[in-house]
């Protein structure tokens, strides 16, 4: 396994970008530590894809190096790179056995006959795939598909990393989660570079050590679980992460004070000095707003809507619409009722990044 | 739970059952008719039982043309199929080239077969065709009029010419409808050129493979209209394939009974062969999926 250096990356599928908007990747330093559990997490077209076939060498970045253990990878070949890649619709050779698959990238790099025999054996043993070894691969299921794809990766004792691109969208929900947790296992017993792209948040978060946020190209936050709920660094970190994401208000701030939905709020920070004609919004999760308070900004209650352990209530400040998390047992009476925000998670955006303001 | 059942629901299928009558039944019984009768003339028959039959199944004349058919048939099928696969393969995938490929490749199926045939018959010709006249320049004794072989070589190369098109169509779709993560997979797996070919394209390519086969055998095998403008069947009866013999033998001598009774034991033959392929084809699929249930139902 290899720690991956991306040094000055930036892509463009066109030949002469003109600007930003050209680029489906923006200009990015990062690394990723050997034996890390890595998610990139995003919408679709924001770029993760194109990443993660660049660091497998599918595609040749416009701009910047790809260093792998520091050795600089950029003009190598896919098949030299040692990378193995699971993709989102499984990849399988339809006329092969389960065997023969996994023996494929072994034979096409001329190993032994023995050696070819023992790992393929090996590796079904750890995907729970040896009672299927000697059938036609076509004929599985979807999930048994997907763990053969990832089997022919792991058969190779060589892997530098091993890059998942949103592999359990064609799963079944409850073999998903089966699928995941023998995933994080192998990762523990054999503490491989893992990179799993994704567009949902339960599966980044519960899979990885480390989530890295991609927005438009950008890489907007990198951070653990925690870090992303807590502070997101960019307003589409918070909108994409949580459920329901957090509130995004815009503002006019004053130092201390914040006009939000024509009422006064007094912040627990002081801003100053913040760019004028810029775009300024506060963010609070909806599990930070209290709400059913005797004293607070008011807000009309819109709707309160149940979902299981906890209330989700849709009300509006002003004309902003806003959401707040309500415990289970908690009844909001009449349309009226006051808010506060915990001053702990409220967060102040300039053009959607975060500004941290000075202690009062 | 009883079905309902109404008996006026047969009034639903009767236009089909009397278009298909009149457009393939009746015909096809007429054929029949003739090829157990014998006439002079005067719209008399007579009855001649299974004779036409037993007179085809033992003529040389017979034999002949359906061996020259088989042999005509074999080597369309060697050289089209394989130059089909080839030529799909060498297409681009993906930009402006990729309409203009597709539209060169299907000008050769837009032209009537007698305009092909026509085309062949002038390009072949030593005094005016320009690959006639060239080869002679050449040195090379070219005539497809008096040499068998030059016929069949004229003859061979324009149905290449004319119908590979369709194979390369067909090959073409098949081959775009493998995702790219296969081509992707495949260099992470480190495979070649020819694994890729072998295990990726030609199993994606199995089934309109199959339909290029079986429609390539069938014309083919019916071929009449091209040979019948470039050779008319000759030199001598060098190039007389089954259907031109069938023409000659039905309007040309008017022998109804013997024509009839050629023409369903040649219908016989084409039904049966594709059937043949169909079932082979397929089955080779079939079969591997069979393996591969018989083998998961052991413990």
């Amino acid at each position: 396994m290899a720690e991956i250096q991306l040094r000055g990356l930036a892509h463009a599928y066109r030949p002469n970008p003109q600007g930003p908007q050209d680029y489906a990747l923006k200009r990015l330093d990062h690394t990723w530590r050997s034996g890390g559990a890595y998610a990139l997490l995003g919408p679709s077209g924001c770029g993760k894809t194109t990443l993660l076939n660049i660091i497998s060498g599918l595609v040749m970045p416009s701009q910047g190096q790809v260093l792998f253990d520091g050795q600089d990878v950029t003009q190598l070949a896919t098949e030299k790179r040692n990378i193995a890649q699971v993709f989102q619709f499984p990849v399988i050779y339809d006329t092969m056995t389960v065997a023969e698959n996994l023996a494929f990238p072994l034979r096409n790099r001329g190993l032994p006959r023995a050696e070819i025999e023992a790992r393929v054996r090996e590796t079904a043993a750890m995907l729970d795939l040896t009672a299927t070894l000697g059938d036609k691969a076509r004929g599985l299921t979807a999930d048994a598909k997907q763990k053969i794809s990832l089997g022919r990766g792991l058969v190779r004792r060589d892997v530098n990393a091993i890059l998942f691109d949103e592999p359990l969208t064609v799963i079944d929900p409850q073999l998903k989660w089966q699928l995941r947790t023998q995933l994080k296992q192998l990762h523990k017993r054999f503490d491989f570079t893992m990179i799993y792209v994704t567009h949902d948040q339960t599966e980044a978060l519960s899979f990885a050590d480390q989530v890295v946020v991609m927005y438009e190209g950008e890489v907007v936050q990198m951070g653990t679980p925690e870090e992303l709920f807590e502070r997101p660094a960019h307003t589409f970190v918070g909108y994409f992460i949580g459920s329901p994401g957090m509130n995004v208000l815009p503002a006019q701030v004053e130092g201390a004070v914040a006009q939000v939905g024509g009422q006064q709020l007094q912040l627990p920070r002081v801003y100053r000095d913040l760019p004028a004609g810029a775009r300024i919004e506060l963010g609070i999760r909806p599990e930070f707003v209290q709400a059913g308070l005797a004293e607070g900004l008011a807000a009309r209650v819109e709707r309160v809507s149940d979902i299981g352990r906890y209330k989700v209530a849709k009300l509006s400040l002003g004309a902003l619409p806003l959401n707040a998390v309500l415990p289970e047992d908690m009844q909001l009476d009449g349309d009226e009722t006051r808010i506060a925000f915990d001053p702990a998670h409220l967060h102040l955006y300039v053009d959607g990044r975060i500004v941290s303001g000075e202690g009062r | 739970m009883d079905k309902p059942v109404n008996q006026k629901a047969w009034f639903l299928v009767l236009p089909v059952v009397l278009l298909v009558a009149f457009s393939a039944v009746i015909p096809l019984m007429t054929v029949v008719n003739y090829s157990v009768q014998d006439t002079f003339g005067n719209n008399e028959f007579f009855w001649a039982g299974l004779e036409w039959f037993d007179d085809l199944l033992h003529s040389d004349r017979f034999h002949e043309a359906l061996w020259r058919q088989f042999l005509f048939s074999g080597i369309i099928l060697l050289l089209e199929i394989p130059l089909g696969i080839a030529i799909a393969l060498a297409m681009p995938r993906r930009g402006w080239t990729v309409p203009l490929c597709l539209v060169t490749m299907s000008l050769p199926l837009l032209i009537p077969w007698n305009a092909v045939g026509t085309i062949w018959q002038v390009f072949g010709r030593g005094d005016i065709g320009l690959l006639g006249h060239t080869l002679g320049q050449l040195g090379v004794d070219f005539n497809y009029t008096s040499d068998a072989l030059d016929a069949w070589i004229i003859i061979v190369v324009m149905d290449v010419w004319h119908w590979t098109s369709l194979v390369v169509l067909l090959c073409y779709a098949g081959l775009r409808s493998i995702p790219d993560a296969f081509y992707q997979a495949a260099r992470i797996d480190g495979a070649g050129r020819w694994a890729v070919f072998r295990y990726i394209q030609l199993p994606k390519m199995h089934r309109v493979l199959l339909i290029a086969v079986l429609l390539r055998f069938m014309d083919s095998f019916m071929i009449y209209t091209e040979p019948f403008v470039v050779t008319g069947g000759g030199p001598g009866n060098s190039t007389t394939f089954l259907s031109i013999d069938l023409v000659k033998m039905a309007i040309g001598q008017f022998d109804l009974g013997p024509a009839a009774a050629m023409s369903l034991v040649y219908f016989l033959i084409i039904l049966l062969l594709s059937w043949i392929f169909y079932t082979v084809m397929t089955n080779a699929g079939r079969d591997r999926k069979a393996r591969a249930h018989a083998a998961e139902s052991i413990p």
